[in-house]
């Protein structure tokens, strides 16, 4: 990465793109969080966007690359790294190196342990503050970037972050641009040597596809059958709710009123 | 009354004998002191209980007797064995515990959620593990909260963090508090649920901190005598495809359903403060709130409050009006539909939307099963019906007998105008 070719004015943005696995097929494919982290990239205005990847290049890993080159960049640096090798160290040099201003990744990789922590462990090491789960980045001035968070049931939070910072970003980003075949034909892909870390613990573990989740049972813990029976095929009922009955519609609609204002659903 | 029971001779003999004129009569009044209609059960003269087996039993809704031999028609009737069950579960409290649990439950709208309580379930397996070395589950919990059954949900011991730089999204400032509690108590093991609603969040910055390597997306744990902590884990990986078994780490996240929530046993949740006052940080994220999202465009599966409409609603302008006023996504019975009120996608039930809102409020919905299938996961649910005898009644937790188009009007104003004081006070 040139740190140097950085404009003054733009904002340096680094995208982490990793290697996704089709859900269906096992194919590789651009990871659906990262490539909504290139879209939101490519949203912000004035900003010059660099994509990062650590890993292997192989056949399966470079059609997926290609697909990120071909949301419209003429490169991406790749860190060479071997299978089974934990990248943070070799991520966490390239972006001491290259200072950018804003990283964005996605919140969890699509192969491997999946875990989610890599931008958390590069937040921690390199001292910068972390914003998880966004949907938008909603404007960046005078070293400030106003973000805009999905939180659970389409509910919205707005934020304030001092840059240099690591967002990650949330399904609920704007759906990533198809890759252009020519693009991603064109594009470069910058292979750099970085240091490699074997991930012991990784190794150690035992991988499986995925058992399907035992379904919780009802268990009802009743003295008699008629309790058990009774349980098995009750009405979802809340019992001993409180009934205004004989009252004006001012009364009923205050007491209403108050459960939602205790519920803090009004706004 | 007096305690002392005392028998009537006569009375009991006219009660056995079936011809005596008086027998009825006798029945229900000997029936009467035990509360119920007629007596089915009393002591004979020799200390032989006797029943009258025609006396048992109740009429069901079609004229056919029905018996019911649960114990609950007979010998229950007057409250006694019937004290609430919570009194009844056994109070265990551990004094001196050998290490801690420390959980970091979500506390969605200040209550445990039932993610947090499954977690506070798998906090119980590992502190209860060994009964010769008890250890204790302690709950971290940030904010103002809404909870008053920390103790039956299996906590015992309960630091409640309200200072105010804590409240609301404060990311780097819980963080904080976290490692002042690993500092003053180092628990044993970190739980934290592996949710959306901050727990994801939180538990890997607390790793990050920490230096510890998590298991994240737990769903099993199994006791293995080899693995160093004693315990084995089963975690999702690899965007739920894989599933790693793995020695369990100090720091899981784990996801719902992980193990059975508490129900036998009530816990003392005694309070714990911290030995000292939080740091004070530097906050690099600044929470400017939530932002208002257009409610009918949140997916009604997911929506928070819902103002659903039935048969019973008149004034279809009035409640779209309400909806728009309160804020809520706007859902139907499956009739309001049909009749062509509401669209489709709003209909809420076992052919519609199954939906999970923390508040539902119901306006004119009788309450069919299958409408009430839909809302079984919703947390308050407020009726508004003219039938204070429908089944939506029973369901709600709040049920207010009127005409829906003259509630809403008041409830309307009542949010307008307290919306103007809160912007005349400003
Ligand atoms: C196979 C099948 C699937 C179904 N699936 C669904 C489903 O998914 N979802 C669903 O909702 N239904 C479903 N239904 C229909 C369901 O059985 C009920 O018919 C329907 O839910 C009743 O809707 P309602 O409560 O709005 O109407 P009603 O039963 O007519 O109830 C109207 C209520 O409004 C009250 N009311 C009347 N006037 C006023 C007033 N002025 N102010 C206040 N209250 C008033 C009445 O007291 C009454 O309680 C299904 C039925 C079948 C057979």
């Amino acid at each position: 990465m040139r740190p140097d070719t950085h404009d003054k004015g733009r904002l340096a943005v680094t995208v982490l793109v990793s290697v996704g696995r089709h859900p269906l097929t096992g194919r590789g494919r651009r990871a659906d969080q990262d490539a909504r982290g290139v879209e939101l990239a490519r949203a912000l205005a004035d900003a010059e966007v660099e994509l990062l990847h650590a890993g292997r290049l192989d056949a399966g890993s470079e059609a997926a690359l290609r697909g990120y080159l071909g949301m419209g960049f003429e490169a991406l640096s790749l860190l060479e790294q071997p299978a089974g090798a934990d990248v943070l160290p070799a991520l966490a040099e390239a972006l001491e190196a290259a200072g950018p201003q804003l990283v964005i990744a996605g919140e969890q990789a699509e192969q491997g342990e999946g875990s989610g922590l890599l931008p958390y462990l590069l937040a921690e090491r390199l001292g910068w503050p972390l914003v998880s789960g966004l949907a938008a980045v909603e404007g960046v001035s005078q070293g400030v970037a106003t973000l805009l968070q999905a939180l659970p049931r389409g509910q919205r939070r707005r934020l304030k972050v001092r840059l240099p910072a690591i967002v990650t970003v949330d399904v609920a980003a704007p759906a990533p641009r198809q890759s252009a075949y020519g693009p991603a034909r064109r594009g470069r892909l910058d292979v750099q040597a970085a240091p490699v870390v074997p991930d012991d613990d990784l190794a150690r573990w035992q991988a499986q596809p995925a058992r399907k989740r035992p379904k919780r049972l009802k268990i009802v813990k009743a003295a008699s059958a008629r309790d058990r029976f009774k349980a098995a095929a009750a009405k979802a009922e809340g019992g001993g709710g409180q009934v205004l009955t004989d009252i004006t519609p001012e009364q009923g609609a205050e007491a209403i009123f108050k459960l939602l204002k205790e519920e803090g659903v009004l706004r | 009354m007096s305690d002392i029971r005392r028998r009537d001779p006569r009375k009991e003999w006219i009660a056995r004998n079936r011809l005596h004129p008086r027998h009825l009569e006798v029945l229900a009044e000997l029936g009467r002191s035990d509360g119920q209609g007629a007596a089915s059960e009393w002591m004979g003269p020799h200390g032989l209980m006797r029943r009258n087996p025609h006396a048992v039993g109740f009429i069901g809704p079609n004229g056919v007797k029905r018996i019911d031999r649960s114990g609950v028609q007979q010998g229950q009737g007057s409250g006694g064995p019937q004290a609430s069950t919570a009194a009844s579960k056994p109070r265990v409290e551990i004094e001196a515990p050998a290490f801690l649990v420390a959980v970091v439950p979500d506390m969605a709208g200040g209550r445990l959620t039932g993610h947090d309580r499954d977690l506070l379930g798998l906090a119980r397996r590992l502190a209860d593990a060994d009964p010769a070395t008890p250890g204790a589950v302690l709950a971290v919990v940030f904010g103002e909260h809404k909870e008053d059954a920390f103790g039956e949900a299996g906590v015992d011991r309960l630091l409640h963090l309200a200072e105010p730089e804590v409240e609301g999204f404060a990311p780097e400032a819980r963080l904080g508090a976290l490692v002042a509690v690993e500092q003053a108590w180092t628990p044993r093991h970190w739980l934290l649920p592996d949710s959306k609603l901050g727990g994801a969040d939180l538990g890997r910055r607390l790793a990050a901190r920490l230096g510890e390597r998590p298991a994240t997306g737990v769903w099993q744990l199994e006791a293995d005598a080899e693995a160093p902590s004693g315990w084995r884990c089963t975690a999702r990986g690899a965007a739920g495809t894989l599933d790693f078994q793995r020695a369990m780490p100090r720091l899981i996240l784990a996801l719902a359903e992980c193990a059975e929530p508490v129900s036998e046993t009530h816990h003392a949740a005694q309070a714990l403060a911290l030995p000292e006052a939080l740091p004070a940080q530097l906050a690099r994220i600044e929470d400017l709130g939530q932002v208002a999202v257009d409610p009918a465009g949140v997916a009604l599966s997911e929506a928070e409050f819902i103002l659903s409409a039935g048969n019973g609603v008149r004034d279809w302008e009035g409640f779209h009006h309400a909806a728009e006023v309160l804020g809520a996504t706007e859902g139907a019975s499956r009739v309001a539909v049909d009749d062509g009120f509401m669209a489709r996608h709003r209909q809420v039930g076992a052919t519609g939307t199954w939906v999970t809102a923390r508040v539902y409020v119901a306006v004119g919905i009788s309450g069919a099963i299958q409408h009430l299938q839909g809302i079984q996961a919703c947390d308050k649910v407020v009726a508004i019906n003219m039938d204070p005898g429908c089944d939506m009644i029973k369901r709600a937790d709040l049920a207010v007998i009127g005409d829906s188009t003259k509630v809403l009007e008041a409830l309307v104003a009542l949010v307008e105008q307290a919306r103007e004081e809160k912007r005349n006070a400003a």
